[in-house]
């Protein structure tokens, strides 16, 4: 047991070593990471999705579907042979899509639920901090993971169907001269970062804000809004205006910016937009301004809020 | 400079009203007791302070508006909310890598330093560790900081009469100096009484009681009244009379010790005495309101 004066020194020492704060962009980190810890699915779910993809590849490769493919004329060729990783790269955003929803909708809920959020407001990280490392998850986060994991996939299945080719005495040459690589890879992360980031920023914010708000069933009170507010739309206008404006928010098929209307599926890497036309569409801009408001509400709800 | 100034703090939930104009000043480095009923406004007040909740008044705490300025204040206050708040998901040396990673005053080899005198793992979860033990755990994190200003609220409640003796006796030995100041709500009077410097009684969102440990000792006074001098010491107004095995003890308020020693055996009486006394009188006051 120390003696009280020893312990005055002590702190008094302590105090005068330690630093009065940390900046901002350390509690940032910090939060971040205890968000990874908390929500191991933000990379399990894509690692089961890519193991998955890889089993069913294999198996279409050992059937042999390059046989055909190989031998098309150049300009079909390149098209066939980049096709299954076409796929593949879209059963990752798809698999990024979901875990972002997911996620949103418990970010700010299980910590009241479980109440922890008692824990964290007694520790020097403001709410601002707190939200923001939360939405960097979708924005961030989840598309990074995304891009790492599915060309470490897609590498694994060039090196598959390589030596199944060389197995069956073909040109792995021709192969590896149709398939562009590293020119798929870029616009792969160009393409998470905007059309799987950016653009459906303001639903993943809404989601965001509805769970720091609801008490429970957050996906029910996110989604009630969004299908009242298209069905009045739908009896009175007979349009479908507001649901096709979420839907092309979260899939990412906006008339801007799917360069084939009727496209749903993000899944052609090669032939999207170049970035000066994303970055000028006035879509863009309003979605991340809608973002923006649903997060500051979103921030000052969480000063508000006490376990459920 | 006082370390935490209220003024006609008010609160109310709808028609509910929690903190109903409380003025409280607590100096730098005593122990205060927030003792009431449940639902008198001991929490309510106690989140008030640490900017959990907002409020109408005036408060500081170190200098600072709570409500505005909780990420700042937490740089010098620590707070145990409630038993079992800790993330259940997390590892503790998850818990200890984040606090080292947000807060300046942390001191992570001393937290290891106390939990090593526990059976707490670095490995484990806090989902595996009992009720007894996720305490123990955030009593090492919290103690491990240097603030300047500990709350707890109900910080023993569910746990065990060896658990919660641990926890105060390693509070008082391990963390406690003039330099800080503790605020305990509890229900659990007698076993923080020899470790308060200060009490306050709180009812129906009021302070009706506030006094140093000191003062209390002076001023109240028991005594377990011989049976022939009951109606001399009824005739000297007791604050309350209670009947127990073999005769009744009253309690007095500011009158002498040797007066008192002629009616029967004197002594301080204890916290919980006081405060059902205190209470009683103020449902007295209370009725003959009503009437």
């Amino acid at each position: 047991m120390s003696t009280p004066l020893n312990a005055v020194s002590e702190s008094f020492q302590a105090q005068s070593v330690a630093p009065a704060a940390f900046p901002a962009t350390r509690a940032l980190y910090w939060s971040v990471r205890r968000e990874l810890w908390e929500n191991r699915s933000i990379y399990i779910a894509p690692l089961a999705v890519a193991a998955v993809a890889l089993f069913a590849f294999s198996i279409s490769a050992i059937a042999g579907i390059w046989e055909k493919a190989l031998k098309l004329d150049p300009a079909q060729a390149s098209e066939a042979v980049a096709q299954p990783y076409d796929i593949t790269a879209g059963l990752m955003m798809l698999t990024c899509i979901v875990v972002s929803v997911f996620y949103c909708l418990e970010a700010l809920h299980s910590e009241r639920r479980d109440r922890s959020i008692l824990f964290w407001k007694s520790l020097p990280v403001s709410d601002l901090t707190t939200v923001l490392a939360k939405v960097s998850i979708p924005l961030v986060v989840l598309p990074l993971v995304t891009f790492a994991i599915t060309v470490a996939m897609q590498w694994i299945m060039l090196l598959l169907s390589s030596l199944i080719l060389l197995g069956s005495d073909q040109s792995v040459a021709a192969l590896w001269t149709k398939l562009s690589f590293f020119r798929m890879s870029m616009l792969l992360l160009y393409h998470l970062l905007t059309a799987h980031a950016l653009w459906p920023l303001p639903v993943y914010c809404w989601l965001l804000l509805v769970s720091g708000w609801a008490r429970r069933a957050t996906f029910l009170w996110a989604a009630l809004p969004l299908v009242a507010i298209g069905g009045v739309e739908l009896i009175v206008f007979r349009t479908w205006h507001f649901a096709a404006l979420v839907g092309s928010r979260l899939i990412g098929a906006a008339p801007a910016f799917a360069p084939m209307p009727g496209d749903g599926f993000p899944s052609g890497p090669m032939t999207h937009i170049t970035a000066g036309t994303f970055l000028s569409s006035p879509g863009l801009w309003i979605g991340l301004v809608v973002a923006a408001a649903f997060l500051a509400a979103a921030v000052r709800l969480r000063r508000y809020q006490a376990p459920i | 400079m006082a370390c935490i100034e209220a003024r006609e703090l008010r609160k109310s939930f709808g028609s509910t009203i929690a903190l109903d104009g409380v003025d409280l000043r607590v100096e730098e480095g005593r122990i205060l007791g927030i003792i009431g009923p449940n639902g008198a406004g001991k929490t309510t007040a106690l989140n008030a302070m640490l900017g959990l909740t907002a409020y109408e008044g005036e408060l500081r705490v170190l200098g600072r508006d709570p409500w505005s300025e909780r990420d700042q204040l937490m740089r010098d206050v620590c707070f145990i909310a409630d038993v079992a708040v800790l993330p259940r998901w997390s590892r503790v040396s998850q818990l200890l890598d984040y606090i080292v990673g947000v807060h300046p005053r942390f001191d992570r080899a001393k937290a290891e330093g106390f939990l090593a005198k526990t059976a707490i793992q670095c490995a484990s979860k806090v989902r595996e560790l009992s009720k007894g033990m996720v305490t123990q755990l955030h009593l090492a994190l919290v103690m491990a900081i240097d603030a300047r200003l500990l709350v707890l609220d109900e910080p023993t409640l569910g746990l065990d009469i060896l658990y919660r003796k641990q926890f105060y006796d390693s509070l008082l030995n391990d963390y406690f100096d003039r330099n800080r100041t503790i605020v305990v709500a509890t229900h659990q009077v007698d076993e923080i009484e020899h470790v308060l410097t200060e009490v306050v009684f709180i009812d129906r969102g009021r302070i009706v009681f506030n006094r140093s440990m000191e003062e209390v000792e002076s001023r109240y006074l028991e005594v377990m009244v011989h049976p022939e001098k009951a109606a001399a010491a009824r005739a000297l107004k007791p604050m309350q009379e209670r009947t127990v095995f073999g005769g009744s003890i009253l309690l007095f308020e500011g009158l002498d010790r040797q007066q008192l020693a002629a009616l029967g055996d004197v002594r301080t009486p204890s916290i919980t005495d006081l405060f059902v006394a205190v209470m009683g009188c103020q449902v007295g006051q209370a009725q003959g309101a009503g009437r």
